[in-house]
């Protein structure tokens, strides 16, 4: 068997006396469609915040490629290939999609803060960036500032900056949180075609994207994973039905 | 049928910039309204405008039938006008209680009778708002607006990011109030067909202005016009709809 993208064993935190993440095991083979899914507050973004170092775990490991990423800060775990995009975005608003881009991707190739000194680099970046967005069907929007790209848009930014990293694991917390209706399928699209040998973790309330993207369905309940299975497997959970679900997979 | 709200020709925006062009619409008391539309459209910037905390820059609003166009966002609050913004802005170091208790308003609305609308809220009774999930948090801007007693709820988006079977109790919830109590209710929400469900009238905006304006239901059942209001082509698209 190949070494697993992440392994997470025994993860643990209270927020004092309020435990949030309860000896979580987590396991996603390179390439893996996983969800996280599970009502609010059941700890899910503080599950994430442990795997991206924001928040430091009590008790437990994570490893990533088989190595132990417990001591390393969020850079450096992103420098390894464990990257996040996040439930509200975090783009520079000001700037041109094709510069958040490539921004991404100089500091991957650790040019980030040498720019006028490797010029040439920064325009590689960009020539990056471009294709990158041509690709994910920016067209000439990539031009605009980010923050006066429609909402969808920006979400999808937050993901091409995600992939350009080129990363191992990619932890996707709500990634059509705010999108309307209509423009979903864009979203829908992008994680379609993420990268194949990319582990990938959503994190999501839209269960049609949920059930459409997984393979692996992880129910998190009270900082506690309730159950995991296939998405049929997770549909026909009676349990699940009453703590999450409800009437929206009937 | 008296008017709850009715808006004349308002125009507002933030900072120098025009968002709303001369939007009117009323709304009979009791009734409710959907209001959809893509991102960036001027939803949002209606509401605040309604409540008062953004730019006007032309136009009326009036409720039950008064001018409250420049009285100032609070007595706006007192005059009946409940908000569920986007944003949330729940009192991050306030507890779950305390958010409710500073919001409330002599009405049928008790702690009790929203915590037994959100049980989960009544389990963090006492947490700080900063300590709630995001989730929990739209649920205490919900929960907070109803203890105010509104006669006209304006709620923004207020299933985002709730779990499924939240958004069931939520609507459900919803629907029981409006027969029960008849407020009247605008609701901005993503999910086009839940708020076409839901009101009993529907208002497009496109780019800050009203496209369309009809009945829900018909809105509801009628997938090409929902195509032609709501859906895009593509992501990123270059129409001249996304300028």
């Amino acid at each position: 068997m190949s070494v697993p993208a992440i392994e997470v064993r025994g993860l643990t935190k209270s927020f004092g006396s309020l435990p949030v993440a309860q000896a979580i095991d987590l396991t996603l083979a390179p390439g893996a469609r996983a969800a996280l899914i599970g009502p609010n507050g059941a700890g899910k973004t503080t599950f994430v915040n442990l795997l991206t170092g924001k928040l430091r775990a009590d008790t437990g490991t994570v490893s990533l490629d088989g190595q132990p990423i417990d001591a390393l800060s969020s850079a450096q775990r992103v420098r390894r290939g464990l990257v996040r995009t996040h439930q509200i975005n975090t783009l520079l608003s000001e700037t041109s999609a094709r510069e958040n881009v490539a921004l991404a991707i100089a500091e991957r190739d650790g040019c980030a803060w040498n720019m006028l000194r490797y010029a040439r680099s920064w325009t590689a970046c960009l020539d990056e960036a471009d294709a990158r967005l041509a690709s994910m069907g920016f067209g000439a929007r990539a031009d605009e500032a980010a923050g006066h790209l429609p909402y969808g848009l920006q979400r999808l930014l937050e993901i091409a900056i995600a992939i350009s990293l080129k990363p191992r694991v990619l932890l996707l917390d709500e990634p059509a949180a705010g999108v309307p209706s209509g423009e979903t399928h864009a979203i829908r699209d992008a994680v379609d075609h993420l990268p194949a040998q990319t582990a990938v973790l959503m994190i999501e309330h839209d269960m049609d994207m949920v059930f459409r993207f997984a393979r692996e369905i992880v129910v998190l309940v009270q900082g506690r994973v309730l159950t995991r299975g296939t998405p049929d497997q997770i549909a026909a959970n009676a349990e699940v039905r009453t703590v999450y679900l409800g009437r929206s997979r009937s | 049928m008296s008017l709850a709200l009715a808006v004349e020709k308002l125009a507002a925006g933030w900072g120098d910039t025009k968002v709303l062009h001369e939007v009117s619409f009323t709304i009979p008391a009791g009734g409710s309204l959907a209001l959809l539309g893509r991102n960036g459209v001027g939803k949002s910037t209606l509401l605040h405008a309604i409540m008062g905390s953004c730019r006007r820059l032309g136009g009326e609003i009036r409720l039950d039938g008064k001018t409250i166009t420049s009285i100032p966002t609070q007595r706006r609050a007192r005059r009946g006008l409940g908000f569920v913004p986007q944003e949330r802005e729940i009192f991050r170091s306030l507890t779950v209680e305390e958010n409710l208790a500073v919001a409330s308003r002599p009405g049928r609305w008790s702690v009790e009778r929203v915590f037994a609308l959100f049980p989960s809220l009544a389990e963090r009774r006492r947490n700080w708002g900063n300590r709630l999930s995001g989730g929990e948090q739209q649920m205490l801007a919900i929960a907070r607006a109803l203890s105010g007693a509104p006669k006209v709820l304006l709620l923004d988006e207020p299933m985002e990011g709730l779990a499924p079977i939240v958004v069931d109790a939520l609507y459900e919830a919803l629907v029981r109030i409006r027969e029960q109590e008849k407020p009247t209710i605008v609701l901005v929400e993503q999910k086009a067909d839940l708020a076409l469900a839901f009101a009993e009238e529907a208002i497009v905006l496109d780019r800050g202005v009203i496209i369309h304006r009809g009945q829900a239901s018909a809105l509801l059942h009628d997938e090409h016009a929902k195509a032609q209001l709501l859906g895009v082509a593509g992501a990123a698209s270059d129409t001249p709809r996304d300028r």
